[in-house]
């Protein structure tokens, strides 16, 4: 499909997240530009640290941007929003945690966890609505409703993750940020969590910003992806596109490094490293350009027109 | 023991005692590691890697002993070894471990080099200065840069990766003829994983030492190893050079554990993942620990225990489908050309 008949639904522009003030400021994230089309997986890869987390807190308003805005169904929703906006997008925008321990409450039933944002905005009219809305939501994240009423620390991980995700999508929301959702999880725990994931944007067109780091999961399972560093993204493809050409000499590293599962090719390759003291931004300052259709690099115009003559 | 072997175990069983009930986290497990070589060992995670690898250096838990079975090492039978005194000439020394998190292996309140040549001094009965000049060495040898200046730094000065390199240089100071390496790299991102497991092969060269890689990445087993120990359940379900394991499985355990890699997955459809939980080890087990969650899994599954069956001199595998009365089984299809795959996965235009 062409990129310009695409519903955008969230958009970020010339965002910019800084922490701390004076002397110990810090500019977490920086000229972070890009779309998130309706029914997409967008995947934002990058190491530890690179601020991906920063930017899917932005996304759900926790937070505050210092520049920049962010724009969800038309509407910014960053920096000065009345409160009952700012209560409806919260609704709208939900999101998954890396660490399933850590973000249930151990002394609640699995029914209230997932009930919680059913109460808070009164989405159902009788109890019995409300208990087959739950009920119909353990289901569709293979669970069973006899453990309704059982309290976290009795489920495995993958379990835990599961109750995560149901509580996020009982919400019916537009957007879900999944922040490393299965990290913490067993390989052949990943492959059951990231096949829901798929389940819920295809049967139900949610549309996901995936925040990740393993490489081979997120070709699998998204779209797009954006590749970010230090607080920028320096490459946005669609998913083949990135892996096939990539075009930022620090995507050519990071996908140099991604362990191949197969002794022939694993032990012939060549680990890339990234030099970033190559760009020499002193006087043609870098930008998000379009090198071909679709694919955006950050560079400047001396880089832009070398990536492009490299490319036939 | 055999002349080509540094390491030999005999139907080792390791056994826990929890609130009054005795589990068994290693069962029947033989292995003979070759001089010079990378076993690396895969399993989720429960399957018992780290507890095998822990019996091999003494550090088992207080609940925890050798029930069963033989630990040989050089002609000392460490099995047999009791008291701390004894292991203290083993554990480090010989065989040494690097885990997964660098800090539970660094004091955070002495400066990096100090640690190091603290370790030179006690294990190669050098003066300090001498030592510093040693741990100087290594600092340069694992990657830090800056060494003579970063030797007066502390451990939370230094990255995640940084610390990794530390661990390893402080396992080199002491020589070990045995490097364990449980899951090293897995909380590092991808590309100082890249470089650490460089590292380590580079410094086998140099060092010669042999090592045990335990890992549940088979991107990572398939870099480094040159054969590979499947493990399920406090079990070797399977054990073979790397290419046979990746290219000639004979486990449906294995074949499992390849066809869920998100590699082989084709977009738009299912990854592949292997149904049910692997058994409580509060249950005893009977015939084939895997049988429950084996599809392929006949009636003999659920009464006997199968024996390790020869595939090749160096490659066994533990299913009764191996034997000659089963039905032969083709593997599934998606690993049956999984070199194929992977190469059209990695070309560039
Ligand atoms: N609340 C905060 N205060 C100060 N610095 C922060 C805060 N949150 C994140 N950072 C810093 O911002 C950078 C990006 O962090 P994060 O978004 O968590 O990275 P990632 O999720 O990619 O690992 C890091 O350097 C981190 O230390
Ligand atoms: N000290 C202990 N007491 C009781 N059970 C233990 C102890 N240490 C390990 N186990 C159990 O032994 C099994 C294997 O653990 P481990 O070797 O750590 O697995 P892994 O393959 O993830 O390294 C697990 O079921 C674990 O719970
Ligand atoms: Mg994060
Ligand atoms: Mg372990």
């Amino acid at each position: 499909m062409n990129n310009s008949d695409r519903e955008t639904l969230l958009s970020i522009k010339d965002l910019e997240i800084t922490f701390g003030s004076g002397n110990s400021k810090f500019v977490a994230v920086q000229d972070v530009n890009f779309d998130i089309f309706k029914g997409e997986i967008f995947s934002l890869v990058g190491e530890s640290g690179s601020g991906k987390t920063t930017i899917g807190r932005a996304v759900l308003g926790i937070n505050p941007t210092s520049n920049g805005q962010i724009i969800f169904e038309g509407k910014q929703i960053n920096g000065k929003i009345s409160s009952k906006e700012k209560f409806e997008t919260e609704r709208k925008i939900q999101m998954i945690f890396q660490d399933p321990s850590a973000s249930l409450n151990e002394r609640a039933t699995i029914d209230y966890i997932i009930s919680e944002g059913l109460y808070n905005y009164k989405l159902f009219k009788s109890e019995e609505e409300r208990v087959n809305k739950v009920k119909e939501m353990l289901e569709a994240v293979g669970l069973l409703p006899e453990q309704l009423y059982r309290y976290p620390h009795e489920f495995s991980g993958g379990q835990r993750q599961r109750i995560g995700i149901a509580r996020a999508l009982i919400m019916n929301p537009d957007l879900v940020v999944a922040d490393e959702p299965i990290s913490a999880l067993d390989m052949s725990i990943r492959a059951q969590v990231l096949n829901l994931l798929k389940k819920f944007q295809r049967e139900q067109g949610i549309t996901f910003l995936f925040v990740a780091h393993d490489l081979s999961v997120v070709r699998y399972i998204s779209d797009r992806i954006a590749v970010i560093r230090a607080g920028r993204i320096l490459e946005l493809a669609e998913t083949e596109e990135l892996f096939k050409n990539p075009i930022h000499p620090y995507t050519k590293s990071l996908l140099s490094a991604i362990p191949i599962p197969d002794p022939r090719i694993a032990k012939s390759r060549k680990n890339i490293v990234y030099d970033p003291s190559i760009h020499d931004y002193s006087t043609k300052k870098p930008k998000f350009i379009e090198i071909k259709p679709g694919h955006f690099v950050y560079c400047n115009e001396t880089e832009a027109e070398e990536y492009k003559r490299d490319l036939k | 023991m055999n002349d080509e072997n540094i390491l030999e175990v005999k139907n080792l069983n390791v056994s826990f005692r929890v609130r009054g009930s005795e589990i068994e986290a290693i069962h029947d497990i033989s292995l003979n590691l070759k001089k010079h070589e990378t076993l690396a060992i895969v399993g989720e995670s429960g399957s018992g890697k780290s507890v095998l690898t822990k019996a091999f250096t003494g550090m088992l838990e207080q609940n925890g002993r050798i029930s069963h079975g033989t630990i040989d090492y050089k002609g000392t039978r460490l099995s047999d070894l009791r008291v701390n005194k004894q292991w203290d000439k083993i554990r480090g020394k010989e065989i040494a471990t690097i885990f997964q998190d660098p800090m539970t292996s660094l004091d955070p309140i002495h400066t990096i080099g100090s640690q190091i040549s603290e370790v030179v001094v006690k294990h190669q009965k050098k003066t300090k200065k001498e030592a510093k000049k040693i741990a100087i060495d290594l600092m340069e040898k694992t990657g830090i840069p800056n060494a003579v200046k970063r030797y007066n730094e502390y451990p939370f000065e230094y990255s995640g990766g940084m610390r990794q390199r530390i661990v390893i240089a402080i396992a080199l100071a002491c020589r070990p003829e045995v490097l364990i390496c449980d899951e090293p790299t897995t909380a590092l991102d991808v590309t100082i994983q890249a470089q650490i497991l460089d590292l380590i092969k580079e410094l086998q060269e140099e060092y010669k030492f042999t090592i045990i890689f335990i890992t549940h990445d088979l991107g990572v087993v398939a870099s480094i190893a040159d054969r590979i120990a499947v493990m399920y359940s406090g079990r070797i379900i399977e054990i073979g050079t790397c290419e046979e394991i990746f290219y000639d499985s004979r486990h449906p355990y294995t074949w499992n554990l390849l066809s869920s890699l998100p590699q082989l997955a084709r977009k738009g459809e299912e990854l592949k993942s292997i149904p049910g939980t692997p058994p409580s080890l509060y249950k005893k087990i009977v015939g084939d620990a895997f049988a429950p969650r084996n599809q392929y899994a006949m009636s003999v599954d659920f009464k006997a225990e199968p024996p390790m069956f020869k595939v090749t001199d160096t490659h066994y595998a533990k299913t009764w489908l191996l034997d000659k009365r089963a039905p032969k089984i083709q593997k599934p299809e998606v690993i049956q050309n999984l070199h194929q795959h992977m190469l059209e996965m990695t070309a560039e235009n």
